[in-house]
């Protein structure tokens, strides 16, 4: 009998350790995301819900149209009537606080595995990884690094949430067209300026899809969180669970459905509407 | 001097070029190579000068390589051996800035598919050239402007490039690698994706304004007849390497080896041939002091009906028939003068022999070429037209 390998084991020692030596760096990430999610959702409830959804309706009505306002304005109407709005709005800010994170870690990182072919070698497999680990197995080192909360739920969010953002971004670099690189290259751009005047803004559809599906994946997790303590519709909804309270339950559900086709449909559009001649 | 000079360069794709390069070095077959070291000959030592002010085309099919060295020239692909020497520097030793510098003011170039920035404006995209130096926006959106009114696309600079047809979008293509005002211009298949009508109409404009800027222009195209059409020398590729390089009718008359030969054999000689390829030495002619019996006489031993008739330092006087002749004769005139026509048709050496076709069709006379100073180099009559088209434009002087 061959003994057993010990994976698990390894793993575990080597979360012990990280808790014990890293433990300023994890305050330091902690800090940055209690800051960001503290703010955002105080700066959502300090505004009165009324003038919350008519921002909201017209910043809708900028991006991604009348129709797609329309809708985004009776959904938060819905949210305030059902009396979730408090829960509701934390939920937004989280997700939009991971999204965030995510986003400013996973777009570089896109960038980077474009350009480098060995950077993509070894990101490309973990993410695969990241993506097929089922999401509840993140909540377990995230509670050794950082405790029980909102925060340690926002980051297991992170994690979760940013594999699209890194390969779309990665996918629409390498989409561009190479006599479109060619051309930067050939009028003498220095890789900076290839960078940021052409490869960047011919992608920005393709990182616009990886943003989209970086937040969707964002409000996700943001809800399974709640099992280490997030606050949240998460928290509703299981709430309505461990009481087998079917209105309850339905509700939060009904307000995370609704927060998801909003930031979906909105988001959609933010790649389109960018042509802006300088 | 030469403004571009490509001395024995070499391109090799694949992990063990420097192996391939040495076997290819020792004679060995693009085959043998690439099945012992998986590595492909782009360009196999290749070396030719371009003038300034002139307008060489690289020409060959589809896999011949002629892009690959165009890209050589401003190091888009990396060479793996050889030089290339743009003003007496050589560009493949030079580090990055300078690299870059050298792109920005010697060199623009034109893409097969327009490369047009999709984010910008029409003028955006002519400026990005000097955008990439650092330029002042007032200044070069001045520049840009210019330009653009240079191409007639003055109206379309707010347009997104996706909004202007292809031709229109070269032409914002030709005005971006204009704008930084390069003596280089390097055009890959520049109008190759275009219809052939208006293909004709980018060729003949790209002419016009190189009859202006006089630039130094290296184009790389698969058509053989837009080839002949824009290019002072043409150099001829094939698995790349160049095996023939001549001006158009060098090329023409004189193909290097079976290949050439068979790649310019559908040519439609008359657009190459021009008037001094297909004219005959103006032997036969008399002066305006001969008199009328001696005109007739040579026009008797030559078994013509007409005649020119030329002034002491040979200048074009007109044109005397038999029948003019004769009655001159019967009147007992000393001279022709009388008798001379003065507006036959006359062409310069360089007139293109599709466009002689209908003149010589249409007239009666045969026709005189005179240069500048209206003096008469040769002359056209239908017979040598003939003889020109079907001997490829060899000397048509004895017919």
């Amino acid at each position: 009998m061959i003994p057993k390998i010990p994976i698990g084991q390894g793993v575990e020692w080597l979360v012990e350790w990280a808790t014990i030596n890293l433990s300023p760096f994890f305050g330091v990430i902690k800090a940055i995301i209690k800051f960001l999610v503290d703010n955002l959702s105080g700066a959502f409830l300090i505004i009165p819900p009324a003038i919350f959804i008519i921002l909201f309706f017209l910043l809708a009505w900028y991006i991604a149209g009348l129709r797609v306002a329309i809708g985004s304005g009776a959904g938060l109407f819905l949210l305030y009537n059902l009396n979730i709005w408090e829960p509701s709005m934390h939920t937004l800010a989280m997700v939009i606080s991971a999204t965030i994170v995510a986003l400013l870690v996973g777009i570089p990182l896109g960038i980077w595995t474009a350009r480098s072919k060995s950077a993509s070698r070894v990101i490309m497999p973990l993410l695969d990884f990241m993506q097929t680990m089922p999401p509840f197995v993140y909540l377990i080192p995230a509670v050794f690094f950082f405790g029980i909360g909102t925060v340690p739920g926002l980051i297991a969010t992170v994690v979760f949430a940013m594999p699209p953002a890194i390969r779309l971004t990665s996918l629409g670099i390498r989409q561009v067209p190479v006599e479109l690189v060619e051309a930067a290259e050939a009028f003498g751009s220095t890789q900076y300026q290839k960078l940021v005047k052409v490869q960047l803004p011919v992608a920005m559809p393709t990182i616009m899809a990886g943003v989209n599906q970086c937040i969707m994946l964002s409000l996700s997790m943001v809800v399974i969180a709640a099992m280490i303590g997030a606050s949240g519709l998460g928290k509703e909804v299981l709430r309505g669970i461990q009481r087998l309270d079917v209105s309850t339950g339905f509700e939060g559900g009904l307000a995370i459905v609704i927060i998801a086709i909003i930031l979906d449909r909105v988001t959609q559009n933010l790649g389109h509407k960018r042509k802006n001649p300088s | 001097m030469s403004k571009v000079s490509v001395r024995n360069l070499y391109k090799i794709f694949g992990e063990h070029s420097n192996r391939a390069l040495k076997m290819l070095q020792e004679g060995k077959s693009k085959e043998e190579i690439l099945q012992t070291t998986k590595s492909t000959v782009g360009i196999q030592n290749v070396s030719f000068d371009v003038n300034a002010g002139e307008t060489f085309v690289m020409m060959g099919l589809s896999g011949s390589g002629k892009s690959t060295l165009l890209r050589c020239i401003n190091r888009l692909i990396e060479p793996t051996s050889g030089q290339v020497l743009i003003d007496d520097e050589d560009i493949t030793s030079v580090n990055e800035a300078t690299l870059r510098q050298i792109r920005r003011v010697k060199l623009g170039m034109v893409f097969q598919r327009f490369a047009l920035f999709p984010h910008r404006t029409v003028l955006d995209n002519v400026a990005y050239g000097l955008e990439v130096q650092g330029m002042e926006k007032d200044e070069r959106i001045a520049k840009a402007t210019q330009v653009l009114e240079v191409v007639g696309l003055k109206e379309w600079e707010n347009s997104m490039p996706d909004q202007l047809s292809g031709g229109m979008q070269q032409r914002v293509g030709l005005a971006r690698a204009l704008a930084s005002d390069p003596d280089i211009l390097l055009m890959d298949e520049a109008f190759s994706a275009l219809d052939p009508l208006i293909r004709k109409g980018m060729q003949d404009e790209l002419l016009s304004l190189q009859a202006t800027l006089n630039k130094t222009i290296i184009f790389v195209t698969h058509d053989l007849d837009e080839a002949l059409k824009i290019g002072d020398r043409i150099a001829l590729m094939k698995d790349g390497a160049i095996i023939q390089i001549g001006t158009p009718e060098g090329i023409l008359t004189n193909p290097a080896d079976e290949y050439v030969a068979k790649f310019v054999e559908d040519v439609d000689m008359s657009k190459v041939l021009t008037a001094e390829g297909v004219m005959k030495r103006p032997d036969t002619v008399v002066t305006t002091k001969d008199g009328p019996r001696h005109a007739l006489r040579r026009m008797k031993e030559n078994g013509i009906s007409s005649i020119f008739v030329v002034t002491k330092d040979r200048r074009l006087a007109g044109l005397v028939l038999a029948d003019d002749a004769l009655t001159a004769i019967e009147e007992n005139k000393e001279t022709l003068d009388d008798f001379i026509l003065k507006d036959t048709p006359k062409v310069p050496p360089e007139f293109p022999l599709s466009d002689l076709i209908p003149l010589i069709a249409d007239s009666r006379y045969p026709i005189a070429v005179v240069n500048e100073q209206e003096k008469l180099m040769g002359v056209i009559v239908r017979g040598s037209v003939l003889a020109g088209m079907v001997r490829r434009g060899g000397e048509a002087d004895d017919s």
